[in-house]
């Protein structure tokens, strides 16, 4: 089959651009390690709180490490549970310091829900069955809103929270 | 005289018009739902009667990009096999089959939508439980559009055996390549629809493994995409050059960029899933490689529609480097709208570029840059190039011609588009970026500064969409003056030829065991593993939700 010259060199330039392209993912996946979230771990969706990090009471930011944080969460339509306050109040708000590492963990109870993070690269989809989880620092400080992306029903819209990162 | 100039009979062409009569009504009802979920984002408006946001959004998803695109696509392949090869009295029948068929699924899914029993979304995740009667209706859309597709396999059997030695017309290999690629990806929805949705909305059986369906889904869900897109491919390589007066730049050559499309659409399906616990990051990752193997035919494609451009353009006379450019048959609607479409098509797969990308999926992943995204793709690309194809076939079906006057409306319709659409899916892509998410209904959820920035951007998506609706209304009347009040006349069935001293095709090309062979052998290679891998892993099972939907 004829391949016109021209056409040849806008291939070997393309094809080379999507080399050097897949070369650069590549590398940022398996020599940096950064992969989207995948642990293939299971859970049971009717009984989360069997897990030990999905207790009531582990729900919610803890400090394991200096600088090092843990989020639990449970997400259920339409909600996020960040556990209790003191005062046995529902948590809304999730604390942390700046430029510490955080581990988010959540599972689901119910439906497919998201997680994201809006304006960071805490982006994970939370579905029935399976442990979510994503390490990252967090590098600015700011309030950034914390969105379900992933429909879950009539209340979708309404499932939220915020993550403050203070000086 | 040509075969582009002789009309179809009234059986054939009445066959194939009752597809586009379904695509146009289909285009209205979703469009209003579109516009309405604009206005609702905006803020400064609330559905009537208590109509549920999500009920709009399902309806718009199932009907634009289920039905209005199937429709369309299945009436119009129709008519180029029809064109090309030929229709027996049997097919014909059999093809109706299909259309009635097609057309009880859809009515059984839209009234179950619409009544408040199916706010799913068209992509229907589990464990959220529509009623049987969606799930069913969808079903029959797929078993419809698979007797289409063997309806268009038998064609071209029946033609090859009657012109034995002779390569099949070109127009006709694509539609074969592109109902090959439908039937094997639909088999995966077929899958997951009556082997684990179907028996659980029933209650027969007990829980769903939601992962499970979400990965077959995604086997269908991208190869969708590109059976939306290849149509359009079609009379880019094939029809295009004949309304610029030009030839075919290179037969083989869109032969191979089809076969490429048919090899890389289906074994990437799970780069939809990169942000999912339950897969495999190394298996994530080998589909994205596969999902990035569309470049080669799609840089192909760039290049040949260019160098028909320039070929044509020459051809004329003009021998500066850009004055074929000018020459180009600008006030024709028949070049203009799908030329608009090309172009999108730049930002468009740049921006597919990066949703697939492993890494930044991260960034963008159900915000509401998808949304901008496929409304670049399909919803401009595709579309704009399915408008200008409607102008000649429609006439051309129904014995009428364009007139200078709705060519001209064409035109219009073409620009009010490309500024709707650049003023909607700019906003989406830039309020995606910073976060916003897709999917989702008026909310203001905490407050604060991001949130109020998304909702600026909101307020120029209900500015786009009011535009993009008035495009829609304007289209609803060109489709119905052709297909009704046009003047009588014979308007062109423009397929074009190749050069006279074309170098001839390979045979290989034809060789349809090879290519499917090694298109189910990708597939085998891609999906067997994570397969296995996730029937292994599975958790227990979700029982089925009924009230988040608010049934």
């Amino acid at each position: 089959m004829h391949l016109h010259k021209y056409e040849k060199i806008w291939l070997t330039l393309g094809l080379g651009s999507l080399a050097l392209f897949l070369l650069i993912i590549g590398f940022a996946a398996f020599w940096k390690g950064t992969h989207p979230q995948s642990h293939i771990e299971t859970i049971d969706p009717q009984n989360v709180e069997a897990y030990e990090a999905f207790k009531p009471e582990n729900l919610g930011v803890r400090e394991v490490a200096d600088g090092k944080y843990i989020v639990n969460m449970v997400a259920s339509a339409f909600n996020y549970d960040f556990g209790t306050d003191i005062d046995e109040k529902a948590v809304k708000t999730i604390r942390i310091p700046k430029d510490s590492t955080v581990l988010y963990q959540i599972t689901s109870k119910d439906v497919v829900h998201g997680f994201q993070v809006a304006g960071t690269n805490v982006n994970m989809m939370v579905e029935p069955g399976h442990i979510s989880r994503y390490e990252t620092v967090m590098k600015n400080t700011g309030t950034f809103t914390v969105v379900c992306n992933e429909y879950c029903g009539v209340g979708h819209h309404q499932m939220y929270g915020t993550v403050e990162v203070y000086e | 005289m040509s075969k582009n100039y002789l009309l179809f009979s009234k059986q054939e062409s009445r066959l194939y018009m009752a597809f586009m009569h379904v695509t146009f009504a289909s285009l209205l009802i979703g469009g209003l739902m579109g516009l309405l979920q604009t206005l609702v984002r905006s803020g400064k408006f609330t559905l009537p009667f208590g109509i549920d946001y999500y009920t709009l959004l399902t309806v718009h998803g199932v009907i634009l990009g289920l039905v209005f695109t199937t429709f369309f696509i299945i009436g119009f392949q129709n008519s180029l096999m029809g064109k090309t090869v030929g229709i027996s009295d049997k097919q014909r029948k059999a093809a109706w089959l299909a259309f009635w068929i097609m057309l009880i699924g859809t009515a059984m899914a839209a009234v179950t939508i619409l009544v408040g029993q199916a706010s799913v979304l068209y992509t229907f995740y589990a464990p959220l439980r529509a009623h049987p009667a969606f799930y069913i209706g969808l079903t029959f859309v797929v078993v419809g559009s698979w007797i289409a597709a063997f309806v268009n396999f038998r064609q071209l059997y029946v033609w090859k055996k009657a012109h034995k030695g002779e390569k099949s017309p070109l127009l006709a290999f694509m539609v074969v390549i592109n109902m090959i690629m439908w039937f094997i990806a639909t088999l995966g929805l077929a899958a997951t629809v009556i082997v684990q949705f179907i028996p659980w909305s029933l209650g027969y059986a007990e829980t769903i493994n939601v992962l499970l369906s979400r990965t077959l889904f995604w086997y269908f869900g991208h190869p969708l995409v590109y059976f939306w897109l290849l149509p359009a491919y079609m009379a880019w390589y094939a029809i295009i050059p004949k309304i610029i007066g030009g030839k075919i730049f290179s037969d083989s050559l869109a032969r191979l960029a089809f076969i490429l499309f048919l090899m890389f659409s289906i074994p990437v399906g799970l780069h939809h899933q990169l942000t999912e616990p339950g897969i495999d990051p190394t298996w994530k990752f080998i589909q994205v490689i596969l999902t990035f193997m569309v470049i080669i035919p799609s840089l192909m494609t760039a290049f040949s529609l260019f160098a028909t451009f320039e070929a044509a353009g020459r051809k004329k006379g003009f021998t500066s480097l850009f004055g074929w450019f000018k020459k180009l048959p600008w006030k024709d609607v028949r070049f203009l709208a799908p030329f608009i479409g090309m172009l999108a098509f730049i930002p468009g797969g740049a921006g597919g570029i990066i949703n697939a990308s492993y890494q930044m999926n991260a960034l963008v992943h159900n915000t509401i840059w998808i949304t901008g995204h496929f409304h670049l793709t399909v919803a401009t690309t595709v579309v704009l190039t399915f408008f200008g194809i409607t102008y000649w076939l429609v006439p051309h079906l129904t014995g009428r011609r364009l007139t200078p006057k709705l060519n001209k409306l064409g035109i219009i319709q073409a620009f009010v588009w490309t500024l709707g659409m650049a003023i909607m899916s700019g906003s989406m892509h830039i309020q995606g970026l910073i976060g916003g998410p897709r999917r989702s209904s008026f909310s203001e959820y905490a407050g604060g500064e991001q949130v109020a920035t998304w909702l600026n951007y909101q307020l120029a998506q209900a500015v786009g969409g009011t535009i993009l609706f008035i495009g829609i209304i304007l289209m609803v009347y060109i489709f119905i003056q052709l297909s009704f009040f046009a003047p009588r006349g014979v308007e062109e069935f423009p397929i074009a030829d190749e050069e006279e001293d074309a170098e001839k095709s390979p045979k290989i090309l034809e060789n349809w065991y090879l290519w499917i062979a090694i298109t189910i052998a990708l597939i085998l290679f891609a999906y067997t593993i994570p397969m296995f891998d996730i029937m292994r892993h599975s958790p227990p099972g979700s029982v089925p939700f009924d009230w988040p939907i608010g049934r």
